[in-house]
């Protein structure tokens, strides 16, 4: 007998690597993953979001001018928000501009203008972009999309990911790392066995990877990173110090002006980017009819990052030892992200690996490219190539006095998998509360919440005689599944699940319906665009028309139905129906009818003249 | 090895991880034994086991059915969970042992509730009052705890090969008592392992002037 392949489908899968900053969408050209480039060229857009006064949404390159000037109503590295509570981002709030709206307890909400957004809703708009980029670049509807996280990202970050991509209406077939894509990338056609160190350090992100590369298998051995460290801690140290030199020199304190922080960055960024290549830069920034100047060496530079910098060490170090490689036995290190421009990045990952980084790729492109191989291996276009990734928290659950008891560890990799019984400690007990936890720490108090599991409606037994299996298990996109059954009677048991961050699947369904809508709004204003360059067509072609000998000759009557098709199309253009302003074109198209048939035969006979001649 | 089963597709005889007949994954083998297709001894060819692994990966991993049946991929996911978590616990030698142990109705004692083991009272003791001494500040105690972590180690190492034969006389033999034994000696390495471990935590916190 054959096999069968069921529902294979030759849609094309893209790759997206969405970012704090920038965020790219790929895809496999043949055997070759290409970035995709947006209708202004760019290859990156940036991950900044706007909501215009007319209530239409700004994504990208025209986004970035609205940041300056309506900051209240942008916002940009949303990224750091992800699947976080209130309680978690206290510190990036002193740090970014972001307006966090009431009931943010469980998901912040983000306040643009009038109106409000959740942080997977905001990377919808950006992933929105992406699939719009690569609908008109491919010419093909894109409805599938492997998408990457950072490599430490949780539980929670990853849903919210997941969930944002469904708002924006796209089925993610996978997460994926994205060191670990990174690497896919890199590894394509390179060596076929060896140990190489992804050290990935993005806008607000790190994270380190080791993989072992076997005959187009790779697999992670170890990860690391911080989910809050990056790009952005450089830019915020450079405006803090500048704002407090303007406040020396300018007697005035600008960090509460929205307008003149975002001026600021701009300006810092710019000096930052060239220090990767100049030996100092000049900050220049005016505000106010007033300016700031100020020169920076690169060793002046250095000094201020350096603690920054350090933070990426002791990762990188914990990474090794966990992989249970020596430094030694790492034949490769690659580098990702845009932040590896810094030449005191370069020093340090150099100087700890002993090996010079590989720069081949554009650090900006390679995560994304690497999505694109992986959407190629889910496509069945790349056979040889696998990716073997690991879980980078441990998974534990609370036991007896606020203890955690691992039950999948961290650097395990995924699918991975652990079963646990539980039983009651009443007589005629019905429910049991399991507390589910991600992190390294003791005490449940020191890890991160992810959800609550209450499994319920047991059968009254005496104390200790119920059992209940529970299934934890870590899918291939690090996101945890829980199933539970009854031992005794096999039967599958319910349970409650409460995650203590995020979305409910319900209010994820109810925005991605809501972006239809808006999908819609916008599909309709597409229409009405599209429909008036007819009319503009139309009209045009007839106005020339009536300049001409074909038009005196036309009947009285046929006249006035061609300057009465021509007012009733001219009174509907400006409404919101195309439908309406479509039926009008196409009387106007059949009143003119005999008049462009004349015209064309007046025409055939000059040109029949003309060969006489 | 694994037996023989109904495939769920075909309705055909098979066994393994997929059907002979109609080539549909199949539920995986709960025993991490019988899902390697390898015989249930202590001493493993750890480049063999490491070849399956890589070799199954190849074939079983959800990559692989992204464009299959809804059950298809779930049998995937769930091979490739068995798949990889049986390789952490065969992987190393004591993982192995206590896996084994655990799958033939031996209850693993979980080190909490471990007692001293008899003939380590009186050196645990001595242990714990210089642990004590060095905590309070005492840095006198270092150099009797440096004593003491070598002495523990070579321990470890000594019952490392203990171990090591008892796996062989088990492969041979398949003898429960000798699981009894290897149960025994599995406990007294975990109790002096955490005793290095303790040791090693107070050095590395205590910095000498």
């Amino acid at each position: 007998m054959f096999q069968i392949d069921f529902g294979e489908s030759s849609e094309t899968v893209v790759g997206i690597d969405l970012g704090t900053t920038n965020s790219l969408v790929a895809y496999m050209d043949a055997a070759t993953p290409r970035v995709i480039r947006g209708e202004d060229g760019d290859n990156l857009v940036p991950s900044i979001v706007s909501l215009a006064p007319n209530g239409e949404i700004v994504v990208g390159n025209p986004a970035r001018q609205m940041l300056i000037d309506r900051p209240d109503r942008t916002v940009y590295s949303a990224k750091r928000l992800m699947g976080r509570g209130i309680g978690d981002v206290q510190d990036e709030l002193k740090l970014f501009p972001f307006r966090v709206a009431e009931g943010s307890e469980q998901v912040v909400r983000i306040q643009l203008g009038e109106k409000q957004f959740t942080p997977p809703e905001i990377a919808a708009f950006v992933l929105r972009q992406l699939k719009k980029n690569a609908e008109a670049a491919l010419e093909t509807q894109v409805t599938k999309a492997v998408i990457t996280v950072p490599a430490y990202f949780n539980d929670a970050q990853r849903q919210a990911t997941k969930d944002a991509g469904r708002i924006a209406g796209l089925e993610v077939l996978r997460l994926v790392n994205e060191p670990t894509a990174a690497a896919l990338a890199y590894g394509l056609d390179k060596r076929k066995k060896g140990t190489v160190a992804v050290y990935d350090l993005g806008g607000g992100t790190f994270d380190i990877s080791i993989l072992k590369l076997h005959d187009g298998i790779f697999e992670v051995l170890a990860t690391n990173g911080d989910t809050h460290l990056g790009g952005d801690d450089i830019d915020n140290l450079l405006i803090h110090i500048a704002l407090e030199d303007i406040q020396s020199e300018w007697g005035e304190d600008l960090s509460i002006h929205g307008e003149a922080v975002q001026t600021l960055r701009r300006a810092v960024i710019a000096a930052k980017e060239s220090l990767s290549f100049l030996p100092s830069a000049q900050m220049e920034f005016a505000f106010h009819g007033k300016t700031y100047h100020r020169e920076i060496t690169r060793e002046l530079f250095d000094r201020l990052i350096t603690g920054i910098v350090d933070r990426t060490l002791g990762p990188c170090r914990d990474c090794i030892r966990d992989a249970g490689v020596s430094v030694e036995q790492i034949d490769e290190v690659v580098l990702v992200g845009g932040s590896t421009r810094i030449p005191l990045v370069r020093s340090a990952v150099e100087k700890l690996f002993r090996a010079k980084p590989h720069t081949d790729l554009n650090p900006d492109e390679v995560v994304a490219l690497g999505a694109a191989v992986q959407a190629g291996i889910l496509s069945g276009t790349l056979e040889d190539n696998l990716l073997l990734d690991v879980t980078p928290l441990s998974l534990g659950i609370e036991t007896m006095g606020g203890v955690v008891s691992k039950i999948i560890h961290r650097n395990s990799t995924i699918p991975a998998s652990a079963s646990e019984s539980f039983t009651t400690s009443v007589d005629g007990q019905r429910n049991v509360l399991i507390n589910v936890v991600q992190g390294e720490r003791e005490l449940v108090k020191d890890n991160r919440p992810l959800a609550r599991f209450d499994l319920k409606d047991i059968d009254p037994l005496p104390a200790g005689m119920a059992r209940i299996e529970v299934r934890f298990l870590i899918d291939a996109n690090g996101i945890l599944n829980v199933t539970a059954r009854d031992a005794r009677t096999g039967k599958e048991q319910s349970m409650d699940v409460r995650p203590m961050y995020g979305l409910t699947d319900e209010q994820v369904e109810a925005m991605y319906k809501a972006s239809i809508d808006n999908a819609e709004a916008d599909f309709h204003a597409r229409q009405l665009a599209e429909v008036r360059v007819d009319a503009d067509a139309i009209l045009a072609a007839t106005e020339k028309a009536r300049q001409s000998d074909a038009y005196t000759d036309l009947p009285e009557e046929e006249r006035q139905a061609i300057a009465k098709a021509v007012n009733e199309l001219l009174l509907l253009y400006h409404g919101q129906d195309h439908l309406q302003i479509r039926s009008k074109i196409e009387e106007l198209n059949a009143a003119t009818m005999t008049l462009a048939e004349n015209m064309m035969n007046a025409a055939v006979k000059g040109a029949l003249k003309g060969t006489k001649l | 090895m694994a037996a023989e089963e109904i495939c769920w597709k075909c309705g055909q005889l098979f066994s393994g991880h997929f059907c002979n007949a109609c080539g549909a994954i199949q539920p995986p083998a709960a025993n991490y034994f019988d899902f390697f297709e390898l015989p249930p001894h202590l001493n493993l060819d750890a480049a063999e086991l490491e070849k399956r692994f890589y070799a199954l990966s190849r074939r079983l991993h959800p990559d692989v059915f992204a464009r299959r049946s809804e059950r298809e991929q779930r049998y995937s996911l769930d091979a490739t969970a068995v798949l990889n978590d049986g390789y952490r616990a065969l992987r190393d030698p004591i993982n192995r042992a206590e896996y084994l142990l655990k799958e033939s109705g031996f209850d693993i004692g979980e080190q909490k509730s471990n007692p001293v083991p008899p003939e380590l009272l009186e050196e645990v003791f001595e242990l714990n009052m210089a642990l004590e001494d060095l905590r309070s500040g005492d840095s006198d105690a270092a150099p009797q705890l440096e004593d003491a972590r070598t002495k523990f180690v070579a321990m470890r190492e000594h019952i490392d090969r203990d171990l090591s034969a008892k796996f062989a006389a088990y492969d041979e033999s398949e003898s429960r008592e000798l699981l009894t034994e290897i149960r025994g000696v599995l406990n007294r390495r975990r109790y002096v392992r955490n005793l290095v471990n303790e040791v090693e935590k107070a050095l590395s916190g205590y910095v000498p002037n």
